[in-house]
């Protein structure tokens, strides 16, 4: 290895590709300098629950074998981490839970299965959210991720992990999910791009479910060329999931080089009211002029029920869970409490004891609003507003192509400051949680710093127009360089 | 009962399970009776991140359902998670429909004690999975966990409160079996459990109008069971309300062991089932096309089948209703009366008679007997043709029965060929008249019942081989002078 391969870890996916490509340096290489970055530097951010450094190394070996003989898949021998929320075959998913803190899946999920076949090397799994619930990594049972940008500070959450490794440089992309918002805010805050596609876009099978109706899988990464490369891949229906949708996968990298000239690019006038962090609102407006310069015009959109958006997600993503985790009952697989006396003090200890707090007061949450008396109060009645939120895009999308807007209300928060304040917490991601209750696609993309911690434009677009997300976040990387700061810790 | 002061009111909540060849939301296997946890994938198993993929199959086995009982099939029907935790639900939920089932307001008729129709509203069936099977027989102090019938798919078809009798819901239920056999959706086999039914019963003051606090009863996996699982039940409930007490609306279990209902589990510790639409499942959307080409699929029923029988093959009512009972046995009717100039009423006289009686000493289905349509036609043609006597006939069924050939190689064999040569006939006649004199005298005196005796005897020297009906006429012949 020559001396400039220490720089590896600065290139993005795509140029690792035409490194590789070039034959600068074989899969081998890369895999191990990341690897030795991940043992010397997730110490200062816990970003990784997994490293699976053998398991890397072979698969990098066969990749090399694979391009020697011309076989290799469009991601041969490029370096990835997957959030612990995929099943890995062999490899420990824990979802961020001590309830699955002992779970071997005895099978890839299908994100995990495309990308492998890809040629993908999955360098370990990342830390997250405890079952992806919580909006700054704090509930992970593998305690909370840190900030590349300032290790007082979180991430964002719930794909903290992913975040951070990307950010710090450990890995030049990884996978996400997005319930609310928990792809697209960690990239805000770590200074990253993230990306959720339409849903139904990406298999959910083997991804283990949170909020059935709302999660998503996505990516983050550094530039929004290397979003389209690894979307390009994950996409596709699969007959596995009911609910992902046969629509053809457009060459998402193709699309990126059209101008953004004549886009029309929807500001919605609620973004900007109070809650909003004054200089963040600025960073913002300022990454819209960017887009201005390049052609896009901007028109004003009116979403009017945003506001209910954060109250509808707290009612239908906990009854949803509720009955997703019934089945972490001890019994086949995941924590079991010892010495049970009878069947009920199986269930309550097993579960008392793997489950964190948030989870439980999910639980309890969604437990409540579907029990028999309140289900029309508050499951019902929140359904009926998710349909209102989803005409008010519908409605802003026959004016606009994409809509601006910013994907947080603050930078970075310091870890602690609000983990004891859920609705707080939860107002985090008011910016986010609409295009998941529409199913729309969202994008995150860095445009500035506020106190030097990263800032992130938030872009969201009608349905299945990834292509235009990609577009429209690329062209503004090729006219800023926000995604090529590094944090001084990870240079 | 139904003398009594007291009207009994029943509804019947019957799952049939559906003979798919993989399960509803799964493609594991459906085959009775594996080694435990041996037909259950991940799916089946609700292992995390999996998801369920309904089998489309089932759809169209619940459509000819609901077209069978003139039901209304819906047109968007959604499945929904019924919640609560036990061992052998893996979920933690069972996906079942709930508020938009995909079946709606059928109906069928029975016959009542009056032997008039009675019709029977179906208020709903809708597509639900099975659970698992816990087994706590010698387990010691632990229960075992079989999830094989995990994701078994059922259709649970939910009867208005009509019936009056445990006979009614015994007619109504045995409906429901033949019809869902004649479908082919279902194999009714009880013993198996894919068919059984739970019975809401209730009594009130004949006359009255508000229904009496029910009970539902669970496991009544015989036809012979439910009877008496209602009929213990109404007395029981008679009895408590005339002894100035209440029925409690709770879930008994009946015990065929000492057959009795006893208390489940009481309203108040009931579940709180938070169903709500199962977010992993899209709505079911059936159109008005495919509902047409099911309906193009619907072999004929049972009703319209029994009244072709009458009208077609001039088969008693009663007779047509034994033999359409089952559409194996209506099929093997119709292919032994196609292949035989027999009258149809004969054919239909030995299946309920031989054949049933050989297919229940051996315990067969009429798929598995031993004397085929063709080879029961060609037998019954040579008792049309006076080959051979009725009841020579029996001694050829079972020949054939015991693999000894077609009926035509078992009377060449055996030699059974009917005697019908007049002269043949007379020689014997005379033989026996001249060896009971006494015999012939006292007939001749006016003894006519001893005809039958001189009878016996020619079929006894002739090994029953001779035409009865002309020993008979020799025989009035030769000793009328």
């Amino acid at each position: 290895m020559s001396d400039n391969h220490q720089e590896l870890h600065a290139r993005s996916l795509t140029e690792l590709a035409a490194g590789l490509d070039g034959g600068e340096f074989t899969s081998v290489e890369l895999t191990q300098s990341l690897l030795e970055r991940i043992a010397r530097l997730d110490g200062q951010l816990n970003a990784f629950i997994t490293v699976t450094a053998d398991e890397a190394l072979a698969a990098a070996e066969r990749a090399d074998e694979a391009r020697a003989a011309g076989t290799g898949g469009v991601l041969n021998g490029l370096p990835i981490v997957h959030k612990d929320i995929f099943c890995t075959s062999g490899v420990k998913t824990t979802c961020g839970s001590r309830m699955l803190d002992n779970f071997v899946s005895p099978y890839d999920a299908t994100v995990v299965e495309k990308l492998d076949a890809a040629g993908a090397i999955f360098l370990g799994k990342s830390n997250m959210d405890e079952f992806a619930m919580g909006s700054s990594n704090e509930t992970s049972y593998f305690g909370p991720v840190n900030n590349p940008w300032n290790a007082e500070c979180s991430p964002g959450g719930s794909s903290g992990g992913s975040a951070a490794a990307v950010a710090a440089r450990l890995a030049p992309a990884a996978t996400g999910t997005d319930t609310g918002g928990s792809i697209r805010q960690p990239a805000a805050l770590t200074g990253t791009v993230g990306i959720k596609p339409t849903y139904g876009r990406v298999s959910r099978y083997g991804m283990i479910a949170f909020a059935s109706s709302l999660d998503q899988a996505g990516v983050i990464t550094r530039t929004a060329e290397d979003a389209a490369r690894m979307l390009g891949v994950m996409a596709g229906f699969d007959a596995r999931d009911s609910t992902s949708i046969d629509h053809p996968v457009p060459d998402y990298v193709a699309g990126l080089s059209k101008s953004v000239k004549g886009l029309r690019v929807g500001v919605v006038r609620q973004h900007f009211d109070e809650g909003l962090d004054e200089q963040c609102g600025v960073r913002v407006h300022e990454a819209i002029a960017v887009l201005e310069s390049l052609g896009a015009t901007t028109v004003e959109v009116d979403l009017p029920n945003l506001d209910l958006s954060v109250p509808t997600y707290y009612v239908v993503a906990p009854a949803e869970c509720s009955s997703n985790l019934s089945r972490f009952d001890g019994v086949r697989f995941g924590h079991r409490a010892e010495n049970a006396e009878d069947l009920m003090d199986l269930y309550c200890r097993s579960r008392g004891e793997g489950f964190g707090d948030e989870v439980k007061r999910r639980i309890m949450t969604g437990t409540y609003v579907l029990s028999a008396g309140y289900y029309d109060a508050y499951y019902l009645k929140a359904q009926q507003v998710r349909h209102l939120i989803a005409d008010d895009f519908k409605k802003a999308f026959s004016d606009v192509d994409v809509i601006a807007g910013p994907t947080s209300p603050t930078p970075a928060f310091r870890l602690g400051d609000k983990i004891d304040d859920p609705i707080t917490m939860y107002l985090n991601d008011i910016y986010t949680i609409g295009a998941n209750l529409a199913g729309l696609p969202g994008m995150s993309v860095p445009c500035g710093f506020v106190d030097d911690l990263p800032v992130g434009l938030h872009l969201v677009a009608a349905h299945f127009d990834e292509e235009t997300l990609l577009q429209c976040t690329h062209q503004y990387q090729q006219h800023t360089d926000w995604h090529l700061a590094c944090p001084e810790a990870f240079k | 009962m139904t003398g009594s002061a007291w009207e009994v009111v029943i509804g019947l909540e019957i799952h049939a399970q559906l003979a798919t060849r993989s399960k509803i939301f799964s493609g594991a296997s459906t085959a009775y009776g594996a080694e435990p946890n041996t037909q259950a994938c991940l799916v089946d198993l609700g292992y995390p991140g999996v998801l369920p993929v309904l089998n489309e199959e089932v759809v169209r086995m619940a459509a000819m359902f609901g077209l069978a009982v003139n039901a209304a099939v819906a047109p968007r029907s959604v499945f929904a998670r019924k919640n609560y935790f036990y061992p052998d639900l893996p979920k933690g939920y069972q996906i079942s429909q709930y508020e938009l089932p995909i079946v709606e307001h059928g109906e069928l008729y029975i016959e009542d004690a009056d032997g008039n129709e009675k019709r029977i509203g179906i208020t709903r069936a809708h597509l639900e999975e099975d659970a698992g099977k816990s087994i706590h027989e010698g387990l010691d102090k632990s229960s075992g966990i079989d999830l094989n019938r995990t994701g078994t798919p059922l259709l649970e078809i939910v009867s208005e409160p009509d019936m009056r009798s445990a006979k009614e819901a015994i007619a109504y239920m045995r409906k429901i079996h033949t019809i869902v056999r004649y479908l082919g959706i279902s194999d009714g086999n009880m013993q198996e459990g894919s068919f059984r039914c739970d019975a809401n019963v209730s009594v009130r003051p004949r006359g009255q109008e508000e229904f009496g606090t029910r009970a539902e009863l669970k496991n009544l996996n015989s036809f012979r069971f439910i009877e008496k699982a209602i009929n213990f039940e109404v007395e029981r409930q008679i009895e408590l309300i005339e002894e100035g007490r209440e029925v409690v609306q709770e879930t008994r279990l009946y015990d065929s062991d000492r057959d009795e209902t006893r208390p489940m589990r009481s309203k108040e510790e009931a579940n709180d089932y938070r169903y709500f639409p199962d977010p992993d499942l899209l709505p079911v959307e059936i159109s008005a096309e495919y509902i047409e080409s099911v309906r193009q699929q619907l072999p004929e029923l049972p009703d319209a089948k029994k009244q072709r029988f009458v009208a077609e093959y001039g088969l008693r009512d009663e007779d047509a209703g034994i033999l359409t009972a089952s559409r194996a046995v209506a099929d093997y009717f119709e292919d032994a009366a196609a292949a035989t100039e027999a009258p149809a009423q004969l054919v239909a006289n030995w299946i309920m008679g031989e054949l049933s009686g050989a297919l229940n000493r051996e315990g067969l289905e009429i798929g598995d007997s031993k004397v085929s349509a063709a080879e029961l036609a060609g037998m019954l043609s040579r008792i049309h043709d006076s080959t051979i006597s009725g009841k020579i006939a029996k001694q050829v069924f079972e020949a054939i029965w015991g693999g000894e050939g077609t009926a035509d190689a078992v009377i060449e064999a055996k030699g059974l060929k009917q005697i019908t040569d007049s002269s043949a006939i007379e020689a014997v006649v005379d033989k026996v008249i001249a060896a009971n004199p006494s015999q012939a005298a006292d007939y001749r005196a006016g003894k006519d019942k001893l005809i039958g005796y001189f009878v016996g005897q020619v079929m006894k020297e002739t090994r029953g081989q001779a035409n009865p009906a002309q020993v008979n006429q020799i025989l009035k012949d030769k000793l009328g002078n």
